[in-house]
């Protein structure tokens, strides 16, 4: 029996020909990750292994994302741990306030992570870079801590499922509502522990941003990790990267396979308080909102603000919305300035943030009160995700984000 | 011998500890504000011994080890689910919180139950009900860890070897 593209990347960073699903086996890590919740949590487990040095100085990643500018004295000295740390141990790849994005979108920019990689993270949506062919999974920090001082991770081999795409999205289709329409069709555990491959020719009209849309949010189904195949989309954005291409054999197996239409989805929407809990934008109906949120590891890159730039240039946001901009990264920013997006979002009352996880995951910069509705680009829209636990989160794309603020309710890109 | 807490289904990482609480590793701090977004009981009604019982999916969401951390500083002996989140499953095992998937303990247990674990043969006994469930028995790998306690333990002895 055959291997699938997951399957090979494990096989070959744990040194055996073959691998089959439900084997434990152990990996060597190309990179591993942290950030500024998770990492302090596993400097406290990778003191106790007793190691003096991290096994590469190279290969470890640490961001301070998630509470950054710090919001208040404790997660100030969280972020200290860190710089003291990655300082202390003569990390390369640490980043601070300055040089810092929200992680998923600062590795890639940073040439850390390539097709054929194995990469692993304290964080949850660690699997966004299977959009370049790497294999990529979040793990937690007692993980992270071992891998640090040994370079090595223990996985358990996922079985996977297949996602034949075809034709090209419409116009208001990104890769948001590609994984939005998945997750409502096969749930938040439809993928619990595989992994999820994305093949077929409608591949090819997704650009590289979606993929990374659609990857980052296979974790919201429960998988392992999501992975795209590699082709002249990937290889123009790794460009001089050394890397590896794996391809699944033709012979593997999926546990099942989804053929899917791009041409035929719609803009979607998901309803509190599951990412599953989708409808197209067609069956929306009256919804208020009281904030928007456009931004994150999801949908903070470069083309989400083109996009959302594009529908709120010359408008107003609508009274009683604030809306909230967080770019992915410091060059994000500031290609959006040299664009003219900020200035864009600033004049339709938009206020654009420095980079930070912030209000995705309620943490600060943008916390609803009780009773208050954000339509908001992030991947989570569980109980008191963005503040208050009777608040609601409703996930969408950039596009009905951005609309939406100039209405003051869930709205088409094409009514505005 | 403890009580039992019962949940649903999809229980979340950010239930289970809010991230407006991440601002400090202390495990004991974590555990004040265990449950706090689904459950606001819990942190004060639990004791040592304890058991949560959810349905699918438990530990969904976050990377956070915060989640199992505060699971295991509030006095919580085992968490039983039809099924875990994969990362919370993980973590659980590196950090050495027993965690059993029992899809008929999950549908017969109910809150309050006095609940009897065997880690070793994954028996459940209810003591309320005097019924007996069996769990998935823990592949070894995984045992092994939980048997050191934790991860850590275990590379550390590697490292010396």
């Amino acid at each position: 029996m055959g291997m699938t593209m997951s399957q090979k990347i494990l096989a070959a960073h744990a040194d055996l020909n073959e691998v089959k699903a439900g084997q434990l086996i152990e990996a060597r890590v190309d990179a591993a990750l942290g950030n500024d919740v998770t990492a302090p949590v596993a400097i406290n487990e990778f003191n106790k292994i007793g190691a003096d040095e991290v096994f590469d100085k190279n290969k470890i990643i640490i961001v301070l994302d998630h509470f950054t500018p710090n919001k208040d004295i404790k997660s100030a000295e969280q972020s200290k741990k860190c710089r003291d740390f990655a300082n202390d141990k003569g990390i390369v790849n640490f980043f601070d306030v300055g040089d810092m994005g929200i992680e998923h979108c600062l590795v890639p920019e940073k040439g850390l992570v390539t097709a054929g990689d194995l990469l692993i993270g304290a964080d949850s949506h660690t699997c966004t870079y299977g959009a370049l062919g790497a294999f990529s999974t979040g793990i937690g920090s007692t993980d992270l801590a071992c891998a640090m001082a040994t370079g090595k991770a223990w996985f358990k081999v996922p079985a996977a499922i297949k996602f034949n795409l075809k034709n090209k999205p419409s116009k208001w289709v990104g890769g948001k509502d590609v994984i939005l329409h998945i997750i409502g069709s096969i749930g938040v555990d439809g993928a619990l522990y595989k992994s999820m491959e994305f093949a077929g020719e409608g591949v090819a009209a997704l650009s590289i941003d979606d993929r990374f849309t659609i990857a980052n949010m296979a974790i919201e189904a429960g998988a392992k990790n999501g992975v795209f195949p590699v082709d002249a989309i990937t290889k123009d954005y790794i460009g001089a990267r050394a890397h590896t291409v794996y391809e699944a054999d033709g012979d593997a197996e999926y546990e099942q396979v989804y053929d899917i239409d791009l041409a035929t989805l719609r803009p979607t929407v998901a309803f509190p308080h599951l990412p599953e809990n989708t409808k197209t934008i067609d069956d929306v109906g009256e919804i208020k909102i009281d904030q928007v949120v456009i931004g994150s590891c999801t949908n903070g890159r470069i083309s989400d603000l083109r996009l959302a730039a594009g529908i709120l240039k010359g408008k107003k946001v609508a009274r009683g919305v604030r809306a909230i901009v967080f770019p992915g990264t410091n060059e994000i920013y500031l290609q959006a300035m040299r664009e003219g997006l900020v200035e864009d979002f600033i004049n339709a009352g938009v206020v654009v943030s420095t980079p930070t996880c912030g209000p995705c995951l309620g943490g600060h910069m943008g916390i609803l009160a009780e009773g208050e509705r954000a339509v908001s680009t992030t991947n989570r829209n569980f109980v008191g995700r963005m503040g208050h636990v009777n608040s609601e989160v409703y996930l969408t794309g950039p596009a009905i984000a951005a609309a939406s603020a100039v209405t003051g309710r869930i709205s088409d890109p094409d009514e505005v | 011998m403890g009580k039992a807490f019962k949940y649903g289904d999809n229980v979340d990482t950010d239930v289970i500890i809010p991230a407006r609480y991440l601002n400090t590793t202390d495990p004991a701090e974590l555990a004040k504000n265990c449950m706090r977004d689904i459950d606001e009981s819990f942190a004060v009604e639990v004791k040592e011994g304890d058991i949560i019982v959810a349905d699918n999916n438990f530990g969904c969401g976050s990377s956070r080890e915060h989640a199992p951390i505060a699971i295991k500083a509030s006095g919580v002996e085992c968490v039983i689910a039809r099924s875990f989140a994969r990362i919370f499953y993980r973590n659980a095992v590196n950090i050495g919180l027993p965690i059993l998937e029992c899809a008929e303990a999950s549908e017969k247990i109910a809150a309050g139950d006095k609940l009897e674990v065997n880690l070793a043969s994954g028996e459940i006994r209810n003591l309320t009900r005097k019924e007996t469930y069996k769990a998935d028995p823990f592949p070894p790998f995984m045992l092994s860890i939980i048997k050191e306690g934790g991860l850590v333990n275990k590379i550390k002895k590697e490292l010396k070897r």
